[in-house]
């Protein structure tokens, strides 16, 4: 959510231009490199956010019970608190790698299996929503860019922004409350759901309605104003005359020549923005009670699981960064200009 | 304070304010965002603080809008529109609070990493890309949750996440400013880091972050109302999200309560377009790359 509104043309120019020649190996280390850091520092603020600031987690599990000294000390010595910090913090990233969360109070269970039964909906969400968002976003800003000034341009730029300006829980309020009638309002599938795979996947796919046209509404506009942006850099290129020159149709000069060119940063903005889809898939899966990471999110802040919460976090960033890291190589891959040379 | 410096600033400053008023789009968002600050600092005159108060309530429950109600009731028999114009004061505090937050640690990590460089920028940049990276509700979510409620944890929460745009685009200006002879010849004559920062740098730096303030503020309005709508807020206070959490909890949407969801929304959406567009045509008009192409 942060950075949605930011000058997407500042962001383009700060993209560096691959250089040619060699250093591919030495790009992957880089950005391997900073990615372990990255995952690092998400472990370190996990530890820091959720075991150093919130006080004593001892008053925090007793909820306000009356405890005596003894049975405080107990507690505290069974939760490893009172070990030096150091200590703690080893036990802790210890505790990380096995993929154990620690126990979930409000759900009675380890709070890394009741994360793991929630991926697969937010993945499939806010996937789906990235695509469809991305799709939509880079043919209309194609297209502005090319008739730019016109009506097309005007208009589509428009409702871009307003859309972007709208927070995402409320879209989905507004959908709910107008077409709503039309469509599951709530979960992910009907209580008798069939068990056949295309029924199943059909049912699913009709309650996928509403939460996928809320995300993609909100984030569409971001990647069109990139793609815009990339595709206005493009248009006073040197090429473009020489295409017209030799006179290719206009359509043709756009998505043979122009359109290559301007695709390479506007996708790569597309994945810089992930941390965006997953900001905007935790309040809408809360409003549609679409059953993923968001809304356990949710659940987890109404009675305050820091350990649920704690873990949620950990794998929110660290799936960001995983990813983040993927679209880097694959777009340096994919790269024309690096895999000739 | 007649000195040629500020002459030739006040004179940037009016042509900088010409070409403004020839984008339409920017204009009709500064005359909107006008309209809400004076509402943010007049309500008290405008709409008695009592229409806040559930005991002294005098509306039926969740009725429709009425001659009485213009925008009708919430679940407690309070007026909606006294709701929406009180919500302006807080949300318009935290979005303005969280964003020069953000500014303000932004400008400092930019202007630093870039102008002592090497081990400095080394330390500043991997964190500031992490920061750019990750999902910034998620963290703020968390941060809202240790440090407890209150709207000065939602800004620090918001002010915290929001900060490494502004410092990439910091870091990007003062390089290339540092890059130029004139900053060389500072340094020759004996100019300090202090001295090269403030007096040559900031100013060269500050329409930037100008601009990418008002943009800013719009994504701290709409953060503020998602944490306050996820539950995060300060139940005391009254802003566009708590007015929507609290629709949204007691039923309301679901009853199909219409003049309960949209006033606060639109509130949002109007204001978050506005700074957009005030910060699109300043862009426009501060950066000469632009200027032509749009």
């Amino acid at each position: 959510m942060t950075d949605f509104l930011a000058p997407v043309e500042e962001q383009i120019a700060a993209t560096p231009p691959p250089r040619r020649g060699g250093g591919v190996g030495r790009y992957l280390l880089a950005k391997l490199g900073a990615a372990v850091l990255s995952v690092a520092m998400t472990v370190v603020l996990g530890f820091l956010l959720f075991r150093v600031m919130p006080g004593d987690p001892v008053t925090t599990l007793n909820r306000g019970r009356p405890v005596s000294g003894v049975e405080l000390d107990r507690q505290r010595h069974d939760l490893g608190l009172d070990k030096p910090i150091w200590a703690q913090f080893i036990d802790y990233v210890g505790k990380l790698l096995r993929g154990d969360f620690g126990p979930s109070y409000a759900y009675n269970g380890p709070a890394g299996q009741i994360i793991a039964d929630r991926i697969w909906p937010t993945v499939l969400l806010s996937g789906t929503a990235t695509i469809l968002a991305a799709a939509l976003g880079l043919w209309l800003g194609t297209k502005s860019a090319w008739h730019r000034g016109g009506p097309l341009d005007k208009g589509s730029v428009g409702v871009a922004l307003v859309l972007w300006s709208t927070p995402a829980f409320w879209l989905g309020l507004v959908l709910m409350m107008t077409i709503g009638g039309w469509f599951p309002s709530g979960g992910m599938q009907d209580p008798d759901s069939p068990t056949a795979f295309f029924p199943h996947a059909l049912d699913v796919a009709h309650h996928m309605v509403l939460p996928v046209i809320t995300l993609v509404a909100v984030l569409y506009g971001q990647y069109q104003l990139v793609m815009r942006a990339s595709m206005l850099e493009e248009m006073h290129s040197d090429y473009l005359t020489t295409a017209r020159a030799k006179g290719l149709r206009d359509n043709l000069v756009r998505r043979r020549h122009a359109l290559p060119n301007a695709l390479l940063p506007a996708v790569t903005q597309v994945f810089m923005h992930l941390g965006l889809v997953v900001s905007g898939a935790v309040t809408t899966e809360a409003v549609f009670s679409w059953p993923g990471l968001g809304q356990l999110t949710y659940e987890a802040l109404k009675v305050k699981d820091l350990n649920l919460l704690q873990g949620i976090f950990i794998v929110l960033v660290v799936a960001v960064v995983i990813m983040n890291l993927i679209a880097d190589v694959l777009l340096r891959v994919l790269d024309p200009r690096v895999r000739a040379s | 304070m007649t000195s040629p410096v500020w002459q030739r600033r006040r004179a940037a400053a009016g042509k900088v304010w010409r070409e403004f008023t020839r984008h339409r789009g920017g204009l009709v968002g500064l005359g909107v965002l006008t309209l809400f600050v004076f509402v943010a600092v007049f309500v008290p005159v405008l709409v008695d603080e009592s229409a806040l108060d559930v005991t002294r309530a005098t509306g039926g429950r969740l009725k429709p809008p009425s001659g009485e109600y213009l925008l009708g009731t919430d679940e407690n028999g309070r007026s909606i529109l006294a709701l929406t114009l009180w919500g302006t004061r807080v949300s318009l505090l935290v979005g303005l609070s969280a964003t020069a937050l953000a500014v303000v640690i932004g400008t400092l990590v930019g202007i630093l990493a870039a102008h002592f460089g090497r081990w400095v920028s080394t330390i500043l940049m991997p964190i500031t890309d992490f920061f750019l990276i990750i999902p910034s509700l998620v963290l703020a979510i968390a941060l809202s949750t240790v440090l407890g409620g209150g709207i000065g944890t939602i800004i620090i929460a918001i002010g915290v996440v929001s900060w490494p745009t502004g410092a990439r685009l910091v870091r990007a200006q003062t390089l290339s400013v540092e890059a130029r002879p004139y900053i060389e010849r500072a340094k020759a004559l004996g100019g300090g880091h202090g001295h090269v920062i403030v007096k040559h740098v900031l100013p060269s730096v500050l329409p930037l972050v100008f601009v990418n303030t008002t943009l800013a503020v719009g994504n701290a309005i709409v953060a503020e109302s998602t944490l306050s709508f996820l539950g995060l807020g300060d139940p005391n206070n009254v802003t566009w999200g708590s007015i929507l959490h609290a629709a949204n909890s007691s039923g309301a949407i679901t009853y199909g309560a219409w003049w309960y969801l949209l006033p606060p929304g639109i509130a949002i959406a109007l204001v978050v377009l506005s700074f957009t567009l005030v910060g699109r045509a300043l862009e426009t008009v501060l950066n000469p790359k632009l200027r032509e192409r749009r």
